[in-house]
């Protein structure tokens, strides 16, 4: 299933999501089930099933990193279940080291400041990141697209990074 | 989901937490990372002239099994050679620690950093 034609779109990273969501509330409206109330069953049966293929093709295109695999398995990359590990020093090293600054916060004598200039760094880590990704995810060469492979990778960690730093925000402003 | 108990005696007790001093000679580091759950691991060996690990260190930020995963490697794999080392399967892991199939992948990570460690150790030698 290309959720991008489901939503026509062309394939691509950076898509506007005010349309998708406009898209997805008429898309929803025209297969809603209850407007089959009085259809046969086969059509009732084809209205649940199209309304589920346009809320998971919504929540797909919705999430960058999940929109980004949706690109790379419409050229045949499945990274939805791979276990792949990653070896990248020089990467992570750089993770060990925000993870490291995450659990500093709590210690920290200024700790609004620390999460401010942890949330700027994984900000701009992220964007750049995210610019070559989507000049790669343009390309159908094997090769670009084993690329976007690794950077959508690290933007998972990146990702993670992100809910731990909520998650340290909340401690914070739980305990003030 | 309920963790068996040796993945709590471990998650509760780690063993061998922190770091080496990376200017060390005869310390090498294995770093391995998992995009599916965002796991950072890192395994540091303190290797003698004749290839037998003396002592490991890890640090991981990661779930319970993540953590367990790589505590137990620092037990076993201290007083064993690189080989033997080497030779530890992810497997063996899963088993001792008795992880659900969902949490395989962090033994996976496991078996991975020594290996990541052991690349290391040969890097430097042929320096």
């Amino acid at each position: 299933m290309n959720y991008f034609e489901l939503f026509s779109f062309t394939p691509s990273y950076e898509i506007d999501t005010a349309l998708l969501a406009e898209r997805y509330r008429e898309l929803q409206r025209a297969v809603h089930p209850d407007k089959f109330a009085n259809s046969s069953e086969q059509d009732k049966r084809i209205a649940v099933q199209r309304t589920a293929q346009v809320n998971d093709g919504f929540s797909t295109l919705k999430n960058p990193i999940t929109r980004a695999e949706h690109i790379l398995a419409l050229n045949g990359f499945d990274l939805l279940h791979e276990s792949t590990t990653v070896k990248d020093t020089h990467f992570l090293m750089q993770q060990m080291e925000w993870r490291e600054s995450l659990e500093d916060i709590a210690h920290s004598s200024d700790p609004d400041e620390m999460i401010a200039d942890l949330h700027e760094s994984f900000s701009v880590y992220a964007k750049e990141i995210e610019q070559d990704l989507a000049q790669l995810l343009l390309s159908n060469s094997e090769e670009e697209l084993s690329k976007a492979a690794d950077l959508i990778r690290k933007l998972k960690f990146m990702a993670k990074l992100q809910i731990e730093l909520e998650r340290a925000e909340d401690v914070l402003f739980d305990q003030a | 989901m309920a963790y068996s108990e040796k993945v709590l005696e471990h998650y509760e007790n780690p063993r061998n937490v922190g770091s080496f001093d990376k200017n060390d000679p005869s310390v090498v580091t294995g770093m391995v990372g998992a995009p599916a759950c965002g796991d950072v691991m890192k395994l540091q060996l303190k290797i003698d002239k004749d290839g037998m690990i003396e002592d490991a260190k890890f640090k991981t930020y990661g779930c319970g099994s993540a953590i367990a995963s790589s505590s137990l490697v620092t037990e076993w794999v201290k007083g064993k050679t690189i080989e033997e080392a080497a030779a530890i399967k992810n497997t063996d892991i899963a088993e001792e620690l008795a992880l659900p199939p969902v949490k395989i992948h962090c033994s996976i990570l496991a078996e991975d950093a020594i290996k990541a460690a052991i690349d290391d150790y040969k890097s430097k030698q042929t320096k």
